[in-house]
C-alpha cells in the first residue's frame, strides 16, 4: 500500500508501485531507490500518459466511428480516405484541428475563453479514474464512493460549457449555454436516481464491486435483478443521453437554430477539446451503464468470475494479467455497444423543443424514476434479493446462488428470458432491415420509383 | 526510506506535499474570489475554491464528502449563481464596485473569523501539527466497512429525526417555489385577459 493510492493505484498493471520504478532507477539509473519527488513525478507521468494516451484513442475511435454510422445510416460511405477504411480519419482531423488559426472574438472576455476549455475536459479525464476495465485494470478500485464519484465530477463539467458560452459573448453561444445549464441540471436528478435503484440492488457504490457482484452468469447482471432494474436501465440510457447533450436532446449545440451553441467562436485546438470531451463522456457514460447493470467486465456465462475467484486467491500473476486482458475487452465491447446504440437514436430521432425536453424530465422521468426507486425498496424488503458478497455467494453455478428466495431467482431467470428475447428481437428486426433497405436503395436508382406519377 | 531531517517516510512526505499544492490552490483562488470584480469569474475562482476543498477531503478518506462538495457546491450551487447571474445582467460583464464602507465591514469580519479559525486550530490536539499525519490510511477492502454504508446506517438510524426534519424542510420549499411561480404566471396571464 503506497500513497500513490492517494492519487491512484495500479494494483495489477507492471506499471505500478514497485515494478517500473526499479526498472528505471535501479537499473538504468543505477540509484539505490528512488527519492519521493521522483515517485511522484513518475506516477503523474504514468497517469497522464496512460489516461491521456486511453482517452484520445477512445475519443479518436468513437468520433471516426460516429462519422462511419452516420455515413451508413444516409446511404453513404462515411471518411474512406485516410488509412484502411478511414480509420486514421480522426488523427488527419486532429493535426488539422491543431493547426488551424486558434481565434478570440474581439469582445469575448480572453481569459475565461480561453480557459473554459480545459474546465469542461478535466473531470471527464477524472472520471476514468474508477471505470473498472477489468476486476484489477481500475486506477483506484478502493474507492468506496464509486459510482457517485463520476457523477459528482461530470457535474463539473457543465460549468466548463457555461464559461465557454458565457465568454464567447455571443448571443448564439450564450442560448446553448443556457440551454446546458437547465437540461444537464434537471437530468442528472433522473439520472442520480436510476443509478441508485441499481445500487440498492447490489449493495455497493463502488464499481469492481458491482462488477464483482454480477460474475455468475447473467441472471446475476444487475438489469434482469428485479423489475425495478430492468426498467431503470431505460431510464438511466434516457438521463444520460440528455445529461451526456447527445441526440435528440443535443439543444446546447442544435445546428440547426444556434449556429454551434456554445462552442460558435471556438475554433482550432480548443474547439478539438470540447469535441473531445463530448466523445470521452460518452463513453464514461456507456461504462457506467454497463457496469451497473450490464455485469461490467463479465461474460453471460460466469467463466470470469470463475476464474477470478480462483486466480485471487493465488498468486497467478500472469493468469491474472491474461484475464483482466479478456476483461477489459469485454467491457469495452459492452461500452461500445451503448455507444452504438446512442449514435443510432442520434440519427434517426429529430430533436424535440427545450420545452420538451424540460416537460420529459420533470414530469415524466421524474416521476418513473422516483416510483422505479420505491419499488425497488419495497422489492428489496418484501422479496429480499440480498445484496450477496462477491466472490461467495455469486460463484457461477454453484449451490449457495440457489440460497436466494425462489421469488428472487424466478425473477431473475424471467426478466433474463424477456432481455434475452428482447434483444434478438431486435437484432432479428435491424437485420430484416438492412437486408430489405439494400433492395430499396437499388430501387431508388431509377427515378420512376422516386417520383411515381413523373414515368 | 525516511527523510533524516524530518524523520517521516517517503509516503508523508509526498503527501504533505500534495497537500500543501492543494491547500495552496485553494488559498489562492479564495483571494481571487474576493478580488476579482467580474462576477462570472468570480464563479470560476469559486468552482477551483471548491475544487481544491473536495481534494483536500479525497486525502482525508472522505470521499464521500469530497463527491458531495462536488455536487452540490460546484455541481448546483455554483451553476445556480452563474444563470441567476445570466438571466439578470444588463450588461454582458457585470462589474462589483463596492463601497468603502462596505470594504471595511468585510475586512473586519474576515479579520475576526480569521482570528477564531486560528485560535481553533492552535488549540486543537490530536493529529494537527504531526507532519505527515494525513496519509491516506488503506480501507478495509472488499468487506462490507465502507463508510458509505455506516453513514447510511447512521441517517436512517440514529439521526432519523433530523433527516427527515431536513427533508421536510426541502418539500417545502419546493412547494412554496411552485406555487409563487405558478401565481406570478397566473397574474401575469390575467393582465393579459384585462
Amino acid at each position: 500500500m503506497s500513497w500513490a493510492y492517494a492519487i491512484a493505484s495500479f494494483p495489477a498493471l507492471p506499471l505500478a508501485d514497485g515494478f517500473g520504478q526499479t526498472l528505471v532507477f535501479k537499473d538504468f539509473l543505477g540509484l539505490p531507490a528512488a527519492p519521493w519527488w521522483a515517485k511522484l513525478a513518475w506516477d503523474l507521468a504514468i497517469i497522464a500518459g496512460v489516461f491521456g494516451g486511453m482517452l484520445s484513442v477512445i475519443a479518436m475511435f468513437c468520433i471516426w466511428w460516429e462519422r462511419k454510422v452516420a455515413g451508413h445510416m444516409q446511404c453513404r460511405f462515411g471518411p474512406n480516405r485516410v488509412g484502411p477504411i478511414g480509420i486514421l480519419q480522426s488523427v488527419a482531423d486532429g493535426l488539422k484541428l491543431m493547426l488551424k488559426e486558434d481565434l478570440l472574438p474581439r469582445d469575448a472576455d480572453k481569459w475565461m475563453f480561453r480557459f473554459a476549455p480545459y474546465v469542461a475536459f478535466t473531470p471527464v479525464f477524472a472520471a476514468y479514474m474508477v471505470l473498472p476495465f477489468g476486476p484489477e485494470f481500475v486506477f483506484e478500485r478502493r474507492l468506496a464512493v464509486g459510482v457517485f464519484y463520476i457523477l459528482a465530477v461530470l457535474s463539473v463539467e457543465i460549468m466548463g460549457v457555461i464559461m465557454a458560452g458565457w465568454a464567447s459573448n455571443n448571443k448564439w453561444a450564450i442560448y446553448g449555454a443556457m440551454r446546458e445549464a437547465c437540461q444537464m441540471v434537471s437530468y442528472e436528478i433522473p439520472l442520480g436516481i436510476s443509478i441508485i435503484v441499481a445500487v440498492m440492488a447490489a449493495g455497493t457504490l463502488n464499481m469492481v464491486d458491482l462488477g464483482n457482484l454480477q460474475g455468475g452468469g447473467i441472471h446475476t447482471w444487475l438489469i434482469f435483478r428485479n423489475p425495478f432494474t430492468f426498467a431503470a436501465f431505460f431510464a438511466y440510457f434516457v438521463a444520460s443521453l440528455a445529461s451526456n447533450k447527445r441526440a435528440p436532446f443535443d439543444l446546447p449545440e442544435s445546428e440547426s437554430e444556434l449556429v454551434a451553441g456554445f462552442h460558435t467562436e471556438y475554433s482550432g485546438l480548443r474547439f478539438s477539446f470540447f469535441f473531445f470531451a463530448e466523445y470521452a463522456a460518452m463513453f464514461v457514460v456507456g461504462g457506467i451503464q454497463a457496469t451497473l447493470f450490464l455485469g461490467a467486465w463479465n461474460d453471460p456465462f460466469g467463466i470470469i468470475g470463475y476464474f477470478h475467484a480462483k486466480f485471487a486467491d493465488n498468486h497467478h500473476d500472469i493468469q491474472l494479467l491474461v484475464l483482466n486482458a479478456v476483461a477489459s475487452g469485454i467491457f469495452v465491447t459492452k461500452a461500445m455497444a451503448i455507444i452504438f446504440v446512442q449514435m443510432w437514436l442520434r440519427w434517426t430521432l429529430p430533436r424535440p423543443r427545450i420545452d420538451q425536453v424540460l416537460y420529459a424530465c420533470v414530469k415524466v422521468l421524474l416521476p418513473l424514476s422516483c416510483c422505479l426507486l420505491l419499488g425497488a425498496s419495497l422489492w428489496g424488503l418484501l422479496v429480499g434479493s440480498r445484496p450477496g458478497v462477491p466472490w461467495v455467494d455469486y460463484q457461477p453455478f454453484s449451490w449457495s446462488d440457489w440460497q436466494m428466495t425462489p421469488v428472487a431467482l424466478a425473477t431473475q431467470v424471467i426478466l433474463t428470458l424477456i432481455g434475452l428475447a428482447g434483444l434478438t428481437g431486435i437484432v432479428l428486426w435491424v437485420g430484416y432491415a438492412a437486408v430489405t433497405g439494400r433492395n430499396l436503395k437499388q430501387r431508388l436508382t431509377d427515378p420512376a420509383d422516386i417520383i411515381p406519377h413523373a414515368a | 526510506m525516511t527523510n533524516a531531517l524530518l524523520a517521516i517516510s517517503d509516503e508523508q512526505l509526498a503527501t504533505n506535499v500534495l497537500f500543501y499544492a492543494l491547500a495552496a490552490g485553494v488559498a489562492l483562488s479564495a483571494l481571487a474570489v474576493v478580488l476579482s470584480r467580474n462576477i462570472v469569474r468570480t464563479a470560476l475562482f469559486l468552482l477551483f475554491t471548491l475544487g481544491g476543498v473536495a481534494g483536500v477531503y479525497f486525502m482525508l478518506n472522505a470521499e464521500f464528502l469530497a463527491a458531495v462538495q462536488l455536487v452540490v457546491y460546484a455541481g448546483g450551487t455554483l451553476i445556480l449563481i452563474v444563470f441567476a447571474v445570466m438571466l439578470t445582467s444588463k450588461s454582458p460583464f457585470i462589474r462589483f464596485d463596492p463601497k468603502a464602507i462596505e470594504v471595511v465591514v468585510a475586512a473586519i469580519a474576515g479579520a475576526i473569523m480569521l482570528v477564531a479559525l486560528l485560535a481553533g486550530i492552535i488549540s486543537t490536539h490530536g493529529p494537527v501539527g504531526t507532519p505527515g499525519a494525513i496519509v491516506r490510511q488503506p480501507l478495509d477492502w472488499g468487506t462490507s466497512q465502507y463508510p458509505v454504508a455506516d453513514l447510511g446506517q447512521a441517517l436512517l438510524g440514529d439521526y432519523l429525526l433530523p433527516f427527515e426534519l431536513a427533508s421536510v424542510l426541502l418539500l417545502v420549499v419546493m412547494i412554496g417555489a411552485a406555487f409563487l411561480a405558478k401565481g406570478r404566471r397566473r397574474r401575469a396571464a390575467g393582465e393579459e385577459k384585462a
